[in-house]
């Protein structure tokens, strides 16, 4: 046995070399499953094996339906938010008309997919893990292999197309509320009229600036179905597995919705 | 799909010096074994021995470390996506904790099949879902959620699962485990009778001795990874063995302890 000074530093390098490793395999793992259902999406029907559109509706309904209260409620609270903060830094200029505008491309560009993000992540991308991370200890996973049904096209395929449809659709829905709540209260606190707010909004967005969000949206939903069914299909060791699976599902891709974020941002603004 | 549809006498299933690992350990250390058309093949060994992992192995749900697992006359290991595909629709499995899916009623669980793979309208569909329920006892428990019924009917009604496409070959994990001896004695019926009525083979993972010997045409042991032997129920009853003995007599087994090994095993960090 080496001296414990010595073993110290050469495990934390291995155990780095290990992380890096599982990382690598990980994306690769993400990869191939993002393409396998994509697959299935495109082929599923010729090889006699479609990705079937009820699984899809319920899918749709779970992630997108039952979200819209919540995300209506964050989204107008953000823009009150933004309209405090905006009014209160842009008084020190004597400007606090200009608020509308800082809003209506804050929101579009930034917050309403964030937010939506964030909050499906969280809602949803946990159940996705959760649910499949159950089956797979359950065997029910198995059960569908043995039976000839591809669990990737029965289980993956659909959740990323809900997703991928629902959470652009949310993130449009969020502009509207946080618009709407930036609205209220600068309407309130500026004594503006609603009709000239509407008017200077439409007025300063672009298409651009509302399908900058809308493109974002879309990797997050990606991101989202990716990470929780990737963590869902990993879960090893029982009912503990499962809850350890799900929460790495929230916090990955919350990380990861940041991150793409900020480089999404980047490029799309050179 | 020629190689799906072989000729009575071939074998149903064929294993050949299968070896695989979890990990670094390995665990099933060359099993051979064959089944033939219309046989009830028992597996059995205590606990540990690597009955679970054979199981999963011979459905193709993972990659051995070397070895041949033939099913229907088809390799698993080198066959393309479509034939595994048409193979898994004349194999029927029912796992050992039921593996129901807990979001479906029992109904639309045994359905799943039928709906994926086959074009039938709904009404047969419902009808043959009811036979198949009838046939294991379970009439009337269709729209129940899996979470509502015991641990006995969960078994039956994964059996009615695994045997709604009238598969060839049915694989049944502890199918008495766990039950009380009315409902075990009466699955040992049932497996009988779907062998006689439907000529399906079957492979049964069980420890129950008396429910192997009432069932089994053939049994086969297994002890740490390996075949201890392979033969009739009345072959088992005569053998020599030792061990084999000890487990039909239930004899505590006689632990041969290495006094280097366990004094390793008790300083090892
Ligand atoms: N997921 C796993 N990872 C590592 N080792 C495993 C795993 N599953 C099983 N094993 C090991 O494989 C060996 C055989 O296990 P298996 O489950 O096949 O036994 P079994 O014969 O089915 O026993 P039982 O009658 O108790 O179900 C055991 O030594 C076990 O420790
Ligand atoms: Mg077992």
């Amino acid at each position: 046995m080496a001296s414990p000074e010595l073993k110290h530093p050469l495990l934390s390098v291995q155990q780095l070399g290990r992380t890096a490793v599982q990382a690598v395999e990980e994306c690769g793992y993400v990869a191939a499953l993002l393409v396998e259902s994509l697959y299935w999406v495109v082929f599923g029907s010729v090889r006699h094996q479609p990705v079937r559109l009820p699984s899809i509706f319920s899918q749709m309904m779970t992630i997108g339906i039952g979200a819209i209260p919540i995300v209506f409620v964050l989204s107008f609270a953000v823009g009150v938010m933004l309209a405090i903060q905006g009014i209160h830094t842009l008084r020190i200029f004597g400007a606090e008309s200009q608020v509308v505008i800082g809003i209506a491309l804050s929101v579009t560009r930034e917050f309403g997919p964030l937010i939506t993000g964030v909050l499906i992540a969280g809602r949803s991308g946990s159940a996705l893990a959760a649910q499949i991370g159950t089956m797979q200890v359950s065997q029910e996973i198995d059960a569908l292999r043995v039976m000839g049904i591809n669990p990737v096209r029965y289980l993956v395929s659909p959740a990323l197309l809900a997703m991928l449809i629902m959470v652009p659709t949310l993130t449009f829905f969020s502009d509207l509320a946080a618009l709407f709540g930036g609205a209220v209260y600068s309407t309130v606190e500026l004594g503006l009229g609603v009709e000239a707010y509407l008017q200077q909004t439409l007025d300063v967005l672009a298409a651009d600036d509302i399908m900058q969000g809308l493109i974002k949206s879309v990797v997050f939903a990606g991101i989202i179905a990716l990470v929780g069914v990737s963590n869902g299909f990993s879960v090893t060791g029982g009912a503990e597995g499962v809850g350890r699976a799900t929460t790495r599902a929230v916090v990955l891709s919350i990380s990861y919705i940041v991150l793409a974020d900020m480089v999404f941002t980047y490029f799309l603004n050179r | 799909m020629a190689s799906v549809l072989t000729s009575v006498d071939d074998p149903v299933m064929e294993v050949q010096d299968l070896v695989t690992h979890y990990g670094a350990v390995q665990i099933l250390r060359g099993v051979n074994m064959t089944v033939s058309p219309g046989e009830i093949m028992a597996i059995m060994g205590r606990s540990g021995s690597g009955k679970s992992t054979l199981l999963s192995y011979l459905l193709g749900l993972h990659r051995p470390t070397s070895g041949c697992v033939r099913l229907l006359g088809l390799d698993i290991a080198r066959a393309s996506a479509a034939e595994l595909h048409e193979l898994r629709k004349n194999i029927g499995v029912a796992f050992q904790g039921g593996a129901m899916f807990s979001s479906m009623t029992v109904g639309e669980n045994i359905r799943l099949p039928l709906r994926e793979h086959t074009k039938l309208d709904e009404k047969t569909m419902q009808i043959m879902t009811r036979m198949k329920l009838e046939l294991v006892n379970l009439g009337g428990f269709e729209h129940l959620m899996p979470s509502q019924l015991s641990g006995g009917m969960l078994k039956r009604a994964a059996l009615a699962r695994a045997i709604i496409m009238d598969p060839k070959l049915l694989f049944f994990d502890e199918p008495s485990a766990g039950l009380d001896p009315v409902v075990a004695a009466e699955l040992d019926e049932l497996i009988l009778r779907l062998r006689d009525a439907l000529q399906m083979t079957i492979v049964v993972v069980t420890h129950e001795l008396s429910s192997a010997c009432k069932i089994a045409d053939r049994i086969m042991i297994l002890e740490k990874g390996c075949v201890l032997m392979t033969g009739t129920v009345d072959e088992v009853r005569n053998s020599e063995n030792e061990r084999i003995q000890a487990m039909l007599h239930r004899r505590p087994g006689t632990k041969e302890i290495d006094p280097d090994d366990y004094l390793q095993r008790l300083t090892r960090d």
